[in-house]
């Protein structure tokens, strides 16, 4: 017995296992920029002229790209978002309106299942590419902050998700969300520490970085990796950023509960 | 009949405001700062009783509201005013213990999983409607050998025709044993052949479970196969409810008189104004007359010719129908 959101765990690998062709050459595609991204980062250093951006070295910042990337391979959800609009506009979201299923956990566990492929794929470029690098990475790390590391991918995850969910969700007030998704993919890209690592930014820009929940989608994790932070400043990010899921866990939900009433009552 | 009732609907509403786009580049503009509504009475104020185990067809022309009815029995739309109970719920409270009880299919909508096999999509129907295994594959197998479709379980969705598809949606909504089932012109699109399957198993599985079924449909074939008793809306409000001989009694202003002469058959365009000839094959001649007219147009030929045989019949239920759409009377009838 494992119960109904087990089985659709199960089935949406199912389904996503019959596309793992298409599946393989696109994931080994989106590896091909990382290269690039190390590349780019050689050249601004050797046009620096410097040893050191603050405080980075060449090899810090391809350690933290690597991590970082890491984390966006947790945080990140392609087509979550489209896909609430398509659902929406075409109607697919009345079934969760006549059968005892929760949307949001319906499509927590697609995501599940959906990631979970992913890794299965990626798991070996990712090995390759982390033991090309090894030689700028620190060694493996103590168990504590393993754990710690690994927790604020799992949180990353589920930050992500909601988030996207929630902006996806906004299809019930209007019709098209594309704009939206567009200011959120930037915003995302940069505040998350994903374009450069948060330090580097002036200490205005940071402050912002520092309240926002995005850092905790790339910068957080990748900065537990790298020893950034440790012990007790370690462990309060990891609460920060379980509050932050919580916070869009909240915000989905209400959007969901809100949209849905609309939806009955102005007909899909 | 009302304590025995599984759906109660007491003059059930629902209006939309529908927003007029004005036309060309200037309209477009205008409608950035006014915009122009135009109030659509989709539903305006339906009641009617369906008792346990009955089969009720729900008859319109396309926008009549029959679909917008059938939305909100199945909780998908609030009235804008009015009461309906299904099974004692009120469907728009979409309360669990309603949902696990009743089913919506709908011929335009895919319920399965399009890249995978009907069998995985039921087999999560099974856990989502937590259905005891024996019960799930029992009625897994009556339903398949039913609809002619055990063969195709195993194949991807994506692959099967309209029809299969539509027989494996229907296996879908029956699996959890519903008490109701709404259908949505269950078989839009579909050849005869699989129409005509379809319906057997919606009578089978009435029969069989005294399943309470409301189907919308504008086919005539559908509904004659299949309902005892017919609701027929238009405009938003129904014009008759009640047996499906009584619509002719209600609204067949005509009959088809037969007429076989012996001996000379009057020409065709004898009959003036007394009747209209659809048929013309002599010696036999069929005219569609107005019904109060048909004893003095027969007294009358009886009187001047001879005739070897004579019938008077109804005009084929279709036509009745088409007629009573068309027409724009306000007139509500209930039998």
């Amino acid at each position: 017995m494992m119960g109904k959101y087990g089985t659709i765990l199960r089935t949406s690998i199912s389904e996503r296992l019959i596309y793992r062709t298409d599946f393989f050459v696109s994931t080994a595609l989106r590896f091909a920029p990382i290269i690039t991204t190390i590349l780019l980062w050689r050249a601004v250093f050797a046009g620096a002229g410097r040893a050191e951006l603050a405080s980075y070295t060449y090899h810090d910042i391809v350690a933290y790209y690597l991590f970082s990337t890491l984390g966006r391979a947790f945080s990140s959800m392609p087509g979550l978002a489209t896909g609430i609009t398509r659902d929406v506009r075409q109607g697919q979201i009345q079934r969760f309106l006549l059968q005892p299923v929760d949307y949001l956990t319906y499509l927590l566990m697609y995501r599940v299942a959906h990631k979970l492929v992913y890794y299965m794929v990626a798991f070996v470029p990712f090995v390759i590419l982390f033991s090309l690098c090894r030689s700028v990475l620190p060694g493996w790390p103590e168990p504590e902050r393993l754990i710690a590391g690994l927790l604020s991918l799992l949180l990353a995850f589920l930050l992500g998700f909601h988030i996207e969910a929630s902006l996806g969700l906004l299809s019930f007030w209007f019709l098209e969300i594309t704009g939206f998704l567009y200011i959120m993919m930037g915003v995302n890209y940069f505040f998350s520490g994903h374009m450069i690592p948060l330090d580097l930014l002036p200490s205005l820009v940071r402050q912002i970085a520092d309240v926002l929940p995005f850092r905790y989608l790339a910068y957080f994790p990748a900065a537990v990796f790298l020893g950034k932070v440790s012990g007790a400043e370690m462990w309060r990010g990891l609460l920060t950023q379980t509050l932050w899921v919580g916070v869009w866990v909240v915000c989905s939900r209400a959007l969901l509960a809100r949209g849905l009433r609309r939806y009955a009552a102005y007909g899909g | 009949m009302a304590d025995q009732a599984i759906i109660t609907v007491r003059d059930l509403r629902r209006h939309f405001r529908v927003f007029q786009k004005r036309e060309g580049f200037l309209g477009a503009l205008q409608g950035l700062f006014r915009r122009q509504y135009r109030l659509v009475k989709a539903v305006d104020g339906v009641s009617f009783d369906i008792a346990e185990g009955e089969i009720v067809g729900f008859l319109g022309p396309n926008g009549a509201g029959k679909t917008t009815t059938l939305k909100m029995l199945s909780g998908l739309l609030y009235p804008t005013s009015g009461e309906a109970r299904v099974m004692g719920f009120v469907p728009w409270e979409r309360s669990n213990e309603f949902r696990r009880r009743f089913a919506l299919v709908m011929g335009q909508r895919n319920q399965l999983w399009w890249d995978l096999p009907a069998i995985e999509s039921f087999n999560l129907q099974k856990e989502i409607y937590a259905i005891p295994e024996r019960d799930f594959k029992r009625r897994l197998d009556d339903l398949t050998e039913l609809l002619g479709v055990a063969d195709l379980l195993h194949q991807p969705v994506r692959e099967l025709s309209l029809g299969e598809r539509m027989k494996m949606e229907l296996i879908g909504a029956f699996l959890h044993g519903p008490r109701v089932v709404l259908l949505d012109e269950p078989t839009i699109g579909l050849d005869v052949v699989a129409q005509a399957t379809i319906l057997d198993c919606l009578r089978e599985f009435n029969k069989q479970n005294c399943t309470t079924i409301l189907l919308t449909s504008h086919y005539m074939r559908d509904v004659e196969k299949l309902c005892d008793r017919i609701i027929v809306i238009n405009h938003g409000r129904i014009i008759y409810d009640g047996a499906l001989e009584g619509v002719i009694e209600r609204f067949g202003r005509f009959k088809i008189v037969r007429l076989q002469f012996r001996g000379t058959t009057p020409p065709r365009n004898a009959w003036g104004v007394r009747g209209e000839v659809v048929d013309y094959r002599p010696p036999v001649v069929c005219l569609r007359v107005e019904r109060d007219n048909v004893p003095a147009l027969l007294h009358e030929i009886l009187d001047q010719a001879e005739l070897d045989d004579i019938s008077v019949e109804d005009p084929p239920l279709e036509e009745v129908i088409g007629e009573v759409f068309t027409s724009t009377t306000e007139s509500v009838v209930t039998a």
